[in-house]
């Protein structure tokens, strides 16, 4: 214990007819005090977690054998315009004429849903990955047998291709945010890709009814 | 009736265990502590369910502001020397070796090569009032392309980090990720905030 035994070399003082005892405790409640103010020191300088960080992975520069044709059917263009709002459209798979573009935002009830269906439109199967999931959560599969499986799920040669195109209003939120679906809705293949003029167009003819979408969200 | 003899208790409590308790926390806070950088802007990064955690060595760090300045920083003392010399080199202006042990403790910074000796020669507390203009990252006057080649050249297995702010515009995004590609850094890590998904 911390405190000392009282009267370790008992010298009896002087002509003292029994002295109060004193006691040796040791008062440590300014220790106490101290040891709390470093720890609050301590506690408003660190910085327990870690950022997170999302990965993205663009292609070479200037290489143009790298690149490999897509079916037109199987892609969906994402416009990010300004307002925190999204504009997708798909394209006619015979005569590869844009559809009409739809208005929406970056909620839950957003592009969400649209990805989530179109993507297992074209793979079935894509539920599995929460399944895998689970089993290795379960034990019942290796980390490495699943991620191979995720993996190749995510690389299905039928599935979504997402393009995503930022109009110069967009703010870097907002690809994040895209790329965020991209990561809950399992979607494997998706590119950053310059937005072209017929696109700066479309965004600025509706304007109007993006404001209005922007007002009822609201 | 005879009085009963209450033995007078002392009151003082008994603060060892308290000043255990209170020195472990601090034990462990001090060994978990690990100091936050002070950043010349404070930058909101947005939320997202990304998991990767941020590699502990070996980052390069660009920060975007809200006002779409861009910063530079490099970790490890020994590699932002031999950067700062071959910066130097390339652009033909003398650093000291006082200047270069001065930079190599410095977090980031966000001004054209030509302002940096003054940067650096500014007592660290007044270094928070400089004027910081950002890095010139546009096809003119690129010199993030110069930062982020030579760090490469120091040592090539650094990391790219993008730390934007929620407010960042594209074009400012685009001439980065422009400029990294220029660069062959074709992989990069955007630093987020946790979020769940709903």
């Amino acid at each position: 214990m911390a405190e000392i035994e009282g009267g370790g070399g008992g010298h009896k003082k002087g002509g003292k007819p029994k002295g109060k005892k004193l006691s040796t405790r040791v008062d440590f409640t300014p220790m106490v005090d101290l040891g709390f103010l470093l720890i609050t020191f301590f506690m408003l300088t660190t910085s327990l977690n870690k950022p997170k960080t999302m990965e993205l992975n663009m292609p070479v520069k200037g290489d143009d054998n790298d690149k490999t044709a897509v079916k037109v059917s199987q892609t969906v263009t994402v416009l990010l315009t300004g307002n925190n709002q999204v504009m997708y459209y798909f394209s006619d798979p015979i005569t590869l004429d844009p559809m009409t573009p739809q208005i929406t935002d970056f909620s839950a009830g957003g592009v969400r849903p649209m990805l989530l269906r179109e993507n297992k439109k074209r793979v079935p199967n894509i539920d599995s990955i929460q399944v895998y999931k689970d089993l290795y959560k379960l034990s019942r599969m290796t980390e490495i047998d699943m991620k191979a499986n995720i993996a190749r799920l995510k690389a299905d040669v039928e599935g979504l291709i997402v393009i995503i195109k930022a109009d110069d209003n967009a703010k870097f939120s907002n690809i994040v945010d895209i790329l965020d679906e991209m990561l809950i809705c399992n979607i494997g293949r998706y590119a950053i890709v310059d937005i072209s003029d017929p696109e700066i167009e479309l965004i600025k003819s509706s304007a109007a009814s993006l404001k209005t979408a922007g007002t009822v969200n609201n | 009736m005879a009085k009963v003899k209450v033995p007078r208790k002392s009151t003082s409590v008994d603060m060892t265990a308290m000043t255990d308790v209170a020195f472990l926390l601090l034990t462990f806070f001090m060994l978990a502590t690990q100091f936050k950088p002070d950043e010349p802007v404070q930058v909101i990064t947005p939320a997202s369910v990304a998991e990767i955690p941020l590699p502990d060595v070996d980052v390069m760090l660009i920060t975007i502001s809200n006002d779409n300045k861009v910063f530079f920083d490099l970790q490890g003392e020994h590699y932002k020397k031999t950067l700062l010399e071959k910066m130097g080199k390339k652009y033909s202006i003398v650093f000291t070796e006082e200047e270069m042990k001065k930079f190599s403790q410095m977090s980031s910074f966000g001004m054209p090569i030509a302002q940096l000796k003054q940067y650096i020669n500014l007592s660290p507390e007044k270094r928070g009032s400089f004027p910081s203009a950002g890095i010139p990252c546009d096809s003119l006057q690129n010199e993030l392309g110069d930062w982020v080649w030579q760090s490469r050249l120091t040592n090539n297995s650094f990391r790219v980090a993008i730390k934007g702010d929620r407010d960042v515009s594209y074009p400012t995004i685009k001439q980065v990720i422009n400029t990294l590609q220029e660069k062959d850094v074709n992989r990069f890590n955007f630093i987020t905030s946790m979020e769940s998904a709903q």
